[in-house]
């Protein structure tokens, strides 16, 4: 029976959870998960998979997978895909499957349904939920033909362990190099053990307010405090300033978050950094102004000098430890 | 170099969205260019003052009143320019339909490069660069926030943003790219530049007679306005250390973030 076929990112040697989001996603829905997952080293990983319910696996290895190549990614999935032929396919929309699945859908003339935020499986259609207008309003979109292509962004569904076949099996792609006309030259990844701002679950983000470069190290130590799964953001008044490098941009022109908790230090909430954050499921501000528009979307609201508060609320926040 | 860029007219940010089935309400809506194909058309421009040759198509899709977003680039600098009006075919276009329409007219066009905005900040879908560069059967580069190209036109070096970093690309041209922020500070359109922008060709074409024969593969079922967030509980307490206290209480108790 065609199901639903999962693309498993591979970012430094491991699945990105996102990942695995959809795969317990796709758990929901019924019917056979089967898994493609490439990169080097991605037999080793293909194992994880099952562990959330993905009943097949396929794996594409080798050291031409080294590196996101769209081309080459690109034309092994679709081999993969044309073969298990399954009526939905679903990828986490990380910043990688935000270029890979366009690219896919069009390789096989389909259509794709970007950042969804929510799924319901209405008979044979996936009812996909997505922001549009910068979050202002939402789109029930629908496929018109199988397979269905769908991006999901980051942190929308949980991730549940589940009980799958999980079997595994590596396919031998033949890529057709000379399509493959991209070379990455070289790549510069910052070095940082903390997770991306589009995958974490707590998000520390400071803006104007912070007055300088250097303040941001205490939005760093709160973020700590919250353990591996919590980064720092900023708006674009700080990047801009140069305070922050542009990677923790949140907005419409930086990076589309939706993280448990949002904690916004000397952020006014312009309707472009809510664009970026709005569906964060619990939203913090601290903010002097008690007129700053993030107060209307946050959820919890301190009225008062950031300076104040934030060394406070890290001593207490200490006293759980 | 001779370049072409796709630009769609979008609602500002700043406008209030209504929404009405499905899709939105269009009274009261100021249009603009999309944010991103600024970076575009600046790109095109500075490429070919650099190269000192070359022309600059501008290509969009979109109804009557798209002409002002096209009359702006060409106003930015861009020589001509491609009209795919088309009201009926527009409205119910999806990325993939966008995508086979913009591919028919470039297909007609000579270029070295294409450049696209990173998404549209209308339909956030962010698919049209990869799709049209599929329909064309050149490369794509996406995220594009450097670009340098090689003297003989064979190829391109680009920056593109990565997760957690940035990669250098070497293309073959012709190719697609799509701008993110900090590719270039797009100019604004001078005062000759928008009176050159009236006497400047626009070819006005449908879907039919570019010979497309793809419809929209999506359809969108329903709008709907988010679910207004409780505009939040303020934290009471005398003073910022008490206001902490309480916040630190309801981070672990309720939010159980900690
Ligand atoms: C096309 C376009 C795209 C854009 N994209 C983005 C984007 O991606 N992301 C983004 O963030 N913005 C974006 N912007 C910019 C946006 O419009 C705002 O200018 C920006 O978000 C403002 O940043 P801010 O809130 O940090 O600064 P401000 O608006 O200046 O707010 C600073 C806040 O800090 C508070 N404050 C100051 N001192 C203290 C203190 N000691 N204690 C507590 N509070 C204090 C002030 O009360 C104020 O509310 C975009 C704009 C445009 C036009
Ligand atoms: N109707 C259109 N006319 C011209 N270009 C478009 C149109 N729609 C999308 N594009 C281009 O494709 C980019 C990405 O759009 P999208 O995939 O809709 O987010 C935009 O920034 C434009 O450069």
């Amino acid at each position: 029976m065609p199901g639903t076929l999962i693309y498993a990112e591979v970012q430094k040697g491991e699945i990105k959870k996102g990942s695995f989001e959809v795969v317990s996603k796709a758990k929901e829905f019924g019917g056979e998960v089967a898994a493609c997952i490439i990169g080097k080293g991605a037999e080793g990983l293909a194992s994880q998979l099952a562990k959330f319910g993905a009943d097949k696996i396929y794996v594409v290895d080798g050291p031409e997978y080294e590196n996101y190549v769209p081309e080459a990614f690109v034309q092994a999935f679709v081999q993969v895909a044309k073969t298990v032929n399954p009526s939905v396919i679903l990828a986490s929309a990380t910043a990688q499957g935000k270029d890979f699945v366009p690219a896919v859908a069009a390789r096989l003339g389909v259509g794709a349904v970007s950042d969804c935020v929510d799924l319901q499986k209405n008979g044979d259609k996936v009812v996909a939920k997505r922001p549009v207008y910068a979050g202002k309003a939402y789109a029930m979109v629908e496929c018109v033909a199988d397979p269905q292509v769908i991006a999901v962004r980051p942190n929308s569904f949980a991730v549940k362990e589940a009980a799958g076949a999980g079997a595994v099996e590596k396919v031998a792609v033949s890529l057709d190099a000379s399509k493959i006309k991209a070379v990455v030259k070289s790549i510069e990844l910052a070095q940082t053990n903390e997770p991306d701002q589009t995958e974490a679950e707590i998000i520390v983000s400071g803006g104007r307010g912070m007055k300088g470069p250097e303040n941001f190290k205490m939005l760093e130590d709160l973020a700590k405090l919250f353990g591996p799964t919590a980064t720092t953001g900023a708006s674009r008044a700080a990047v801009d300033a140069g305070w922050r490098a542009h990677r923790y941009q949140v907005g419409q022109t930086g990076k589309t978050v939706s993280p448990n908790l949002y904690i916004a230090c000397g952020i006014s909430g312009a309707i472009q950094h809510l664009a970026g954050m709005s569906t964060a499921k619990v939203i913090v501000a601290i903010n002097k102004d008690a007129e700053a528009p993030i107060f209307t979307k946050a959820d919890y609201g301190v009225v008062d000098d950031l300076f104040n508060v934030v060394p406070a609320l890290i001593d207490e926040i200490k006293k759980f430890k | 170099m001779n370049t072409v860029v796709c630009i769609k007219q979008v609602p500002d940010t700043e406008t209030l969205i209504k929404v009405q089935g499905a899709g939105i309400v269009q009274d009261g809506v100021k249009w603009v260019m999309n944010p991103y194909d600024e970076f575009a058309v600046e790109e095109a421009l500075r490429q070919k003052e650099k190269m000192k040759a070359g022309a600059v198509t501008v290509v969009s899709l979109g109804p009557d009143r798209a002409i002002e977003a096209i009359r702006t680039a060409l106003a930015m600098g861009a020589d001509t320019a491609v009209h795919i009006n088309d009201a009926a075919f527009a409205e119910k276009a999806d990325p993939y339909a966008t995508a086979a329409a913009l591919a028919a007219a470039v297909k007609g066009l000579t270029y070295d490069a294409v450049f696209v905005g990173k998404q549209a900040i209308d339909d956030d879908a962010g698919q049209v660069p990869a799709m049209l560069g599929e329909m064309l059967g050149i490369p794509v580069v996406t995220m594009v926030i450097k670009f340098d190209v090689a003297d003989d036109k064979s190829k391109a070096t680009v920056t593109r943003e990565v997760e957690g970093g940035v990669a250098v690309i070497e293309v073959p041209l012709p190719a697609v790219f799509s701008a993110q922020k900090g590719l270039n500070e797009p100019r604004y359109a001078s005062l000759p530049g928008i009176m050159k922008a009236k006497k400047k060709p626009v070819d006005a074409k449908t879907a039919a007679a570019l010979g497309v024969t793809e419809g929209p593969k999506t359809v969108v079922k329903e709008m709907s306005l988010p679910p207004a967030r409780q505009a939040g509980k303020k934290i009471a307490g005398d003073d910022a250390a008490a206001k902490a206290k309480e916040l630190a209480r309801i981070l672990h108790e309720d939010v159980k973030a900690v």
